[in-house]
């Protein structure tokens, strides 16, 4: 009797204590707090390290603005008050030192962090990176892997535990290349190269979206980044090579029109050098054929794609509605 | 003969916008035949449009940002509603051409043509006031820079009628804003908009920076300027600082647009990383410039309803001068994931933390000012309060995102939009309507209801935390800004209850104008005959309220930090004066608002394509401009006597004893 009714009592505050507990787990499992990669993983770390240094200074802020104003005001008659007191040096030295001594820890992880965490480092592993180039396109992602001669669109096929070099470019409107679970993001953006190194360590499917806004059709440029395993990657590779079209220079203008929502697509073979020719379109073609300067690519196949194409690549119309 | 424009230019089948049209124009029907009724035309004329009284151009900035801020609140409600409702397959209701826009437009009008506005005309009825002075340094000018501000957020209006806005995010980001991406006059009108209002709030920063510069009056130095008048000095000079810059980088998108030019393009050169450095060379130090005079609004609040001088006043100038000077180092922040090094991301990593300490300085400040304090628990002081605890909350969400590790993941997520938001509302928003109530009596002559005041600040308070707080944890979880819809329905909850609150917030809003209409219908009950409702300090508090358009009748000698607080305890303030001069005022002119109607001109036939109405329109500018050069009558000298009527009938309704100073001395004692 007296049992069941502690635990009528207690059902409420039970309940409560579920529903906590429910969105904490929710909270576990927030994609950032919820890494599957190694930068991923760092990352985390980095924002669980900084919010709590800065809460030693924040906690005792709040703390001390709420009972400050409720121990001084002014029907406490009983509290102290100094009307003329509005200067201590000791005061001042210390609200000085505090922020400037945390501001310097900060300072250092900051400085470590952002060289560890370089989107351009390559990550150490004893397996060789996969390379896979990345082209925005409006509004879909395509992937080319360079040393398979596929490609893909909105959907990423990517072996577990082995580093992933990303070349990254967009063929018209910037966007930010970014799969939360994996960690950092980085711009695509046209005429332009950047380079980005993620890792997966475990199996499995991970949202991967553009996070810089481009235009109307920019939230269905969602794509699944799926992580198999080494040998389930080279058997992909396989059945995309034999059972796949050819992205050719027609197939890739195509893509070019602007679409939303793009189903995920497989190409058995792709045209050499369509990612530097991609990078490359807006480039002013050099008089005599020789450019000087550093070129750390492999080199330029200018006539990869059909010269009538190469020559003006139109500028999308925006969908009028 | 009319360019681009044609009737298709209206979007009729956009029932939204037909039915705010609508709206719009009965509204202002209603409006033009009130006055016509109540035969205010030349009221309205003589007394405000042509008007160079500081006090009343800064009245009028701040109708101007209220009003529009119910146009931008507006635009939020409709978003948090579309993304509440546009999860698994749903598209909501607003289709991406239509919610771009708004999201566009939302940014602009809140940042531009809200907290803008709202700084600058407090900026304008407070800071003569401060130092002493009968007006700004160029009333002209001054009524000029207003009214070329409200062309801008006019401008804004029409384009949501006639033609469409920029759907481009509030910054434009080229190659998006190129004429090849955004054909339409989107971005003209964005880009006029801003290059017009940004020519009045450059106008506006050297006004005041002279005025603060050499106006005070006599024995004031520099550290003995009250410290909002700090404030405003440091955000003047960022204004001068940074407005060209802004002007600037929209010419260049001008001529990409208008000449053919490429400066920002992917073809022929063109580079768009430039524009997104550049427009963030502008962009950073803006929100400095929003923020640091509601920090010295925060402090005279403070410093006022605690009966003791501000904390630390050398460590708040030195700090808010150090805000000054770094925030022109940071600007590379809001963009870490473009591919910069490491080393180069960390400096400004760095570079953005350190600016926390002169702002962790500031709330340590008014922490010690509260401390052996007598709190009076005013609504200004409910809006301090809450700016505390919320700014201190966003700014450690912003050295997070500071950090470029985590900015790496944390980019362009609705955790950054919470952010922004977080200090902005909880920062600028909060400072503005405490310092609204603070100084409305100064201004009007009666104070604001209290109880509608603090209706609205608490459910701003619960609607920011119920608004924002669900978008850091989306943020957490990836969610992208400005997405029309999204396909992961575990975001759907949170996203209902952020448009709670946006609601809450609604609440609030009402209860801003109910306080409004309450406080004028019962204003009677409730006027300020001192001249000194909250037992003040500064200067400002020792003329009437409200204050008579030459603001003092003699301009006083300064000999100290808190002059009207030290003249209360000497027993030497409210003393008649036995003698009164003439005053020498400037005249009012109808040139400024002349100008500026003219400019809606120019800039709507720039934006259209108009060339001879954009020509003949430039003419008429220049033209107007130089007759104005020629006007010899710009001054007047109000007659001693005048002032002596105005004084003595000011000094017969003075209360013979004041309770509030009076007894707060005895207390002390």
């Amino acid at each position: 009797m007296s049992a069941s009714l502690l635990l009528r009592f207690r059902r409420p505050a039970l309940r409560l204590a579920v529903l906590v507990g429910v969105i904490f787990l929710q909270g576990c499992r927030l994609a950032l707090f919820d890494p599957k990669g190694d930068i991923g993983n760092q990352e985390r770390h980095l924002i669980l390290l900084s919010t709590g240094l800065m809460l030693l200074v924040v906690i005792p802020v709040i703390a001390l603005t709420l009972y400050f104003f409720w121990r001084y005001r002014a029907t406490n008659t009983e509290a102290t008050y100094a009307p003329e007191w509005s200067h201590s040096t000791a005061i001042e030295v210390v609200v000085w030192t505090i922020p400037c001594v945390i501001v310097a820890v900060l300072a250092v992880l900051i400085w470590r962090s952002t060289h560890d965490l370089d989107p351009y480092k390559p990550l150490a592993s004893e397996r060789p990176p996969l390379k896979v180039e990345v082209v925005a396109l409006n509004w879909k992602w395509l992937f080319i892997y360079p040393d398979y001669g596929v490609a893909t669109v909105n959907e990423l096929v990517v072996p577990a535990r082995t580093p992933i070099e990303f070349h990254l470019t967009a063929d018209s409107l910037m966007n930010s290349f970014f799969i939360p679970r994996l960690g950092s993001q980085v711009y695509a953006m046209a005429g332009m190269e950047t380079r980005l190194h993620l890792i997966a360590d475990d199996v499995g499917t991970y949202a991967g979206r553009s996070s810089a806004y481009s235009g109307s059709g920019f939230s269905g440029m969602r794509f699944d980044t799926i992580a198999v395993s080494e040998a389930d990657f080279a058997d992909w590779i396989r059945r995309t090579r034999t059972s796949s079209p050819a992205l050719d220079a027609d197939g890739y203008h195509a893509l070019t029109a602007p679409s939303e929502h793009e189903p995920a697509r497989k190409f058995g073979s792709v045209a050499p050098g369509l990612f530097e020719h991609v990078v490359d379109q807006y480039m002013p073609k050099p008089i005599g054929g020789e450019v000087c300067g550093p070129s750390d690519s492999v080199a330029r196949t200018p006539s990869v794609l059909a010269p009538s194409h190469t020559d003006a690549l139109p500028l999308m119309s925006p969908a009028k509605d | 003969m009319f360019g681009k424009l044609d009737l298709s230019a209206i979007p009729f089948h956009e029932p939204i916008i037909m039915g705010t049209l609508v709206i719009v124009m009965l509204g202002g029907a209603a409006l033009l035949a009130a006055i016509t009724y109540y035969r205010k035309w030349t009221y309205l004329w003589r007394e405000w449009l042509t008007s160079v009284d500081h006090k009343r151009i800064g009245v009028m900035y701040i109708i101007l940002a209220l009003v529009m801020l119910l146009r931008g609140f507006a635009d939020a409600l409709m978003m948090r509603a579309q993304q509440a409702i546009a999860a698994n397959g749903s598209t909501g209701y607003l289709p991406p051409h239509h919610y771009d826009q708004i999201f566009t437009a939302h940014g602009v009008i809140m940042i531009f043509f809200v907290a803008t506005p709202l700084i600058l005309g407090l900026m304008n009825v407070v800071v003569p006031l401060q130092i002493g002075a009968r007006d700004v340094a160029f009333p002209f000018v001054n009524s000029l820079s207003f009214w070329l501000s409200a062309v801008g957020a006019v401008l804004v209006m029409m384009s949501m009628f006639v033609g469409d806005f920029a759907a481009t995010g509030w910054v434009a980001y080229p190659p998006l804003s190129e004429l090849g991406y955004s054909p339409t006059v989107g971005v003209d009108y964005y880009i006029w908009s801003l290059q017009v209002s940004g020519l009045g709030t450059l106008l506006t920063g050297i006004n005041l920076v002279v005025t603060i510069l050499r106006m005070r009056a006599p024995g004031m130095t520099l550290m003995r300027m009250p410290v909002f008048t700090w404030t405003a000095l440091i955000t003047n000079i960022l204004i001068i600082g940074v407005f060209p810059v802004l002007t600037a980088t929209l010419a260049l998108l001008s001529a990409d647009r208008y000449l053919d030019m490429h400066f920002f393009t992917n073809e022929l050169g063109g580079n768009a990383m430039m524009y997104i450095n550049l427009i963030w060379v502008w962009g950073h130090p803006e929100v400095y410039i929003l923020i640091l005079p509601c920090f010295g609004a925060f402090s005279e609040i403070i410093s006022t309803f605690s009966g003791k001088p501000l904390f630390g006043y050398k460590s708040m100038v030195y700090a808010t001068s150090s805000i000054g000077v770094l925030s022109f180092f940071v600007w590379l922040h809001h963009f870490f994931t473009m591919g910069s090094g490491a080393n180069v991301n960390a400096f400004f990593g760095i570079m953005t933390s350190i600016i926390s300490i002169p702002t962790g300085v500031k709330l340590f400040n008014w922490l010690f000012t509260m401390f052996r304090g007598r709190i009076r628990y005013h609504s200004s002081v409910w809006w301090t309060i809450g700016f505390m605890v919320t700014f201190a909350i966003g700014g450690m969400t912003g050295v997070l995102l500071a950090v470029p590790g985590a900015d790496f993941v944390l980019h362009n997520s609705l955790f950054l939009v919470a952010h922004f938001h977080n200090v902005i509302i909880g920062g600028v928003l909060f400072g503005c309507l405490a310092a609204i109530g603070f100084w409305f009596p100064k201004v009007f002559g009666f104070t604001l209801n209290e109880f509608w005041g603090k209706v609205s600040f608490w459910c701003w308070l619960v609607g920011f935390y119920l608004a924002f707080m669900p978008l850091y944890v989306l943020g957490l979880d990836g969610m992208t800004r400005r997405m029309n819809h999204y396909d992961d329905p575990t975001w759907q909850p949170w996203l209902v209850v952020a448009l709670i609150g946006a609601l809450v917030i609604a609440c609030g809003i009402a209860a801003l104008g109910i306080q409004l209409v309450v406080s004028i219908r019962h204003r009677n009950a409730n006027l300020d005959m001192t001249g000194d409702p909250w037992d003040g300090r500064s200067l400002e508090w020792s003329t009437a309220s409200p204050a008579p358009f030459y603001n003092f009748a003699h301009v006083p000698t300064i000999t100290s930090l808190e002059p009207h607080w030290d003249a209360k305890k000497a027993g030497t303030a409210y003393v008649e004066p036995t003698t009164y001069e003439d005053i020498h005022m400037p005249r009012n002119t109808g040139a400024g608002f002349i100008i500026a109607a003219i400019s809606l001109a120019l800039c709507f036939a720039l934006v259209w394509h108009i060339w001879p109405l954009a020509i003949v329109s430039l003419l008429g500018m220049i033209v107007a401009f130089i007759v104005r050069t020629y006007d010899r009558d710009v001054d007047f000298y109000v007659p001693a006597a005048e002032v002596a009527a105005i004084e003595r009938a000011r000094f017969a309704r003075l209360p013979t004893n004041h309770p509030t100073a009076a007894t707060r001395f005895e207390e002390a004692a």
